[in-house]
């Protein structure tokens, strides 16, 4: 038959010499193989990532824990369309919409908004389709990992979660990722 | 020299706490021991292992002794209660004594006096170790029987079939030796060693069969038929919770210790080491050459126990019994043929 790589050999079931049987030379073989990766980790050369310490850089298109964004001056930009829970797969997403009362402009941009918003971390996929879908620029997914947690129901991330803050260093940057992503449409895009 | 003078006050004092800082050493290699196993497995296999405990993890041990301790001590309802009780007491009592023949040095002198570096001068010292590590076995069935439960009996019937076959090939190994030095005292066997004489030049096939045999008295991979996780669960353990298992895994390591400490005895030396006089520093100089070959050894258990993959049980007794021990049998002649020319 024809080899597929170049990797494969036919077994020979020769009968051993008395090196072989007596086995001792191939574990010394062995354990010179053993040591030499010994020495290679002695001498700081592992593969390990100390995690909480070092951290792996992320892909610039990394999709984790979602922030839904407020609007310049602070109203949260989600009008509970209900556009990403339809999109999404994992039927994660779940909303109750409200409508918004006379004084709480600065709140909501638009009269309706989501009094309730939950994503269940457990059944999120992370597949940034509910990003694709929201009309208003309200949902991201961004750099930031899911932490875990010893219960189920604490994976249910509500708004307390979910809303970025409206001071400016409570504001969550998803512009990294945005980007690459308009750069990858732009390359996919055939010139005009 | 009457009874009365052996057994003075200053005797009893000086053995006491000769035996003390023993036993603390001793616990304290075999808790480094566990350490150790961890941190070199990890480098073999290319990963770091526990460093979060203190720098480097060095405080590993007190994590995992704190832990030992603190866990639930589960007794199954259908155990022969009080052997359930006393096998890891047992099996920990063997390990601990058998350290009482090996010289560490040659004498230290504290405050104008001369002491010892061994606990007891016994004249069968190596028949004391051949025989301790042959009781070792009793703490390993009594505790597989008790636990009432198949797994443990599979594991306890295989390390004292294992110890049985293992331990002819041993004594055959040694005997050798004892006929190439004439004398089964350790102590002796030590001192004529001096320098780079050491026995392992004479007996290098004596010193590979023996170092095999160790292997499987500690069973230590690739001999580890006793707990064979993949077969037998834990082995003669699985039954065991808490500190009780811990006893049991603690002995394990203080058994490598000795067993490394008397090859180093017996075949490389002990406390000698060309151009290092034991005399030195006060006395110091016998054991930190000797403990140096000591961790070597150790540091070798573990290299073996990370490379070869474990025997299958009838290969091991294929192994002991059918080239082991005639091997052992041959080297024996040898040496008697050795001694008879040259009348060493």
């Amino acid at each position: 038959m024809q080899s597929l790589t170049n990797r494969s050999r036919n077994v020979v079931n020769k009968k051993m010499n008395f090196w072989e049987r007596i086995y001792l030379v191939a574990i010394f073989k062995g354990m010179w193989t053993t040591l030499k990766h010994f020495l290679r980790v002695m001498f700081g050369k592992s593969h390990t990532v100390r995690y909480p310490e070092v951290k792996r850089p992320f892909a610039p298109v990394w999709r984790g824990w979602h922030v839904l964004k407020r609007d310049e001056k602070g109203a949260e930009r989600c009008t509970a369309c209900g556009l990403c829970a339809v999109a999404c797969p994992a039927e994660a997403i779940t909303m109750t919409a409200a409508e918004r009362n006379k004084g709480e402009e600065h709140l909501y941009r638009e009269e309706k908004y989501a009094a309730v918003y939950e994503i269940n971390m457990l059944r999120c996929i992370f597949c940034g389709l509910c990003e694709e879908a929201c009309p208003k620029e309200a949902i991201f997914l961004t750099d930031r990992i899911v932490p875990s947690d010893y219960a189920r129901q604490g994976f249910v991330f509500g708004k307390d979660l979910l809303v970025e803050g409206v001071e400016p260093e409570k504001r969550i940057d998803v512009s990294v990722r945005q980007k690459h992503i308009q750069e990858k449409k732009w390359a996919a895009e055939p010139a005009h | 020299m009457s009874i009365l003078l052996l057994f003075s006050a200053g005797f009893i004092v000086e053995k006491i706490i000769l035996i003390s800082v023993l036993f603390a050493i001793t616990l304290g290699v075999a808790a480094y021991s566990t350490y150790g196993e961890r941190k070199f497995a990890a480098f073999f296999q290319d990963r770091l292992g526990p460093d979060r405990a203190g720098p480097w993890g060095i405080l590993q041990p007190l994590a995992d002794g704190v832990k030992m301790f603190t866990k639930e001590d589960f007794r199954p309802n259908e155990a022969e209660r009080w052997l359930y009780i006393l096998a890891p007491g047992a099996f920990m009592f063997v390990a601990c004594m058998t350290s009482a023949v090996i010289p560490w040095g040659t004498q230290l002198t504290v405050f104008g006096t001369p002491v010892d570096l061994q606990v007891a001068d016994l004249n069968i010292g190596i028949l004391y170790i051949l025989g301790l590590s042959s009781l070792g076995v009793y703490g390993i069935m009594i505790g597989g029987w008790s636990s009432n439960n198949k797994f443990s009996l599979y594991g306890a019937i295989r390390a004292s079939s294992q110890m049985i076959s293992y331990e002819l090939a041993m004594g055959l190994s040694v005997i050798a030796v004892v006929m190439m030095t004439g004398t089964l005292s350790l102590k002796e066997m030590a001192a004529q060693q001096a320098g780079f004489n050491w026995n392992v030049w004479y007996q290098p096939l004596g010193f590979l069969i023996f170092f095999i045999c160790s292997l499987a008295e500690c069973n230590r991979a690739p001999f580890d038929m006793a707990e064979c996780e993949t077969e037998l669960i834990g082995g003669y353990h699985t039954e065991y919770s808490s500190m009780k298992l811990g006893f049991f895994l603690f002995a394990e390591y203080i058994n490598m210790f000795i067993s490394s400490a008397v090859t180093a005895t017996v075949f490389f030396g002990g406390y000698n080491f060309p151009g290092l006089d034991p005399n030195w520093l006060g006395g110091f100089m016998g054991p930190i050459v000797l403990f140096a070959k000591v961790f070597f050894f150790i540091f070798v258990f573990m290299w073996i126990r990370w490379t070869i993959p474990r025997f299958r049980y009838d290969q091991l007794m294929h192994l002991g019994w059918k080239s082991l021990i005639p091997l052992a049998i041959f080297n024996m002649l040898l040496t008697g043929a050795g001694v008879l020319y040259f009348g060493k």
